[in-house]
């Protein structure tokens, strides 16, 4: 079924892909890879000790994308917001965020290779489609990576509340940000099928 | 997994103040993680997330979803400072919106 992930018997989940929507997943996985990058000061190192002890930033990304997927630990809505404890709270988070960044960034790249790795894996048919199996574990880094792109996605077209959702439904053809929107409805459905599979 | 299932009942004395706005931590004051609504992650991925993660049952896990989706945040999780940092750590790897805090209520 299109766009549809389905349980395999056994355990994992399977989706047909033609080959261009083959070829738009791995588009926005590689574009999720190439901005989540190592971050500030996580450099790959030749010395194994200095990157395991390698500091992450203690700013928030200045990226709106990015300020999203790794959002500060403190504060918040319904955080006290006078200026003292405002203070207080961003040093909080970023203390977290210099011990934690890197991990974060690290464990979503590794979603986001997962994705291209077992895109690239297909062994298409002659008309450029395949359908995509994935293990257990594999569908669970595919769902966190899917969630990422849909975060990076519905930041980019200013998904703020549920109305923006309802909006972007009713878009005229004509819009620039229609095919954007398209792909980030079918990565969701995407998504919830998957989810599906991992709860049945 | 086999966590604490509840923010613990609070047998703590407060203060005369109650309008305490300050967030300079106390001590014996547990913490606690909130997730906030986001309109992009869906329903039942969070539902995933919070019986995966936490090892809530479908009820449960289900239960808070709705309260991030209809009342805005909920209380996932409450302890020491240091597991609740672990726990909002989990919740932004799978890209969900959570902050943590004393429970000062």
């Amino acid at each position: 079924m299109p766009g549809h992930f389905e349980p395999i018997p056994g355990g994992g989940a399977a989706v047909a892909l033609d080959d261009v929507e083959i070829s738009i997943i791995r588009s926005l996985a590689v574009q999720l890879l190439e901005l989540i990058g190592p971050g500030p000061g996580g450099e790959e190192s030749d010395d194994p000790l200095a990157e395991l002890f390698a500091e992450g930033p203690s700013e928030p990304p200045a990226d709106a994308v990015l300020r999203r997927l790794l959002p500060d630990a403190y504060g918040g809505p319904g955080a006290p917001d006078d200026l003292a404890s405002q203070a207080e709270l961003g040093a909080y988070s970023s203390e977290f965020r210099r011990f934690t960044e890197n991990d974060l960034r690290a464990g979503k790249r590794t979603d986001a290779l997962a994705v291209i790795r077992s895109l690239d894996a297909l062994s298409p048919a002659g008309d450029g489609g395949a359908v995509l199996k994935l293990s257990q574990d594999e569908s669970v880094q595919w769902m966190r990576a899917l969630n990422d792109l849909r975060l990076a996605i519905g930041t980019r077209l200013d998904i703020v509340d549920e109305e923006d959702t309802d909006l972007l439904y009713r878009l005229p053809d004509e819009d620039p940000r229609k095919p954007m929107v398209m792909a980030y409805l079918w990565l969701g459905g995407l998504q919830e099928t998957l989810v599906e599979t991992l709860m049945a | 997994m086999g966590r604490v299932t509840a923010p613990a009942p609070l047998e703590i004395e407060k203060p005369e103040t109650t309008e305490d706005l300050s967030v300079v931590p106390e001590p014996d004051v547990p913490w606690i993680t909130l997730v906030h609504n986001d309109p992009v992650n869906l329903m039942s991925y969070v539902t995933y997330v919070f019986q995966t993660y936490f090892g809530y049952s479908k009820d449960k896990a289900t239960k808070l979803m709705l309260d991030v989706h209809n009342k805005g945040r909920a209380v996932v999780s409450s302890g020491t400072r240091e597991e609740m940092e672990r726990d909002v750590q989990a919740m932004h790897g799978y890209g969900l919106w959570a902050t943590l805090q004393q429970d000062r209520k």
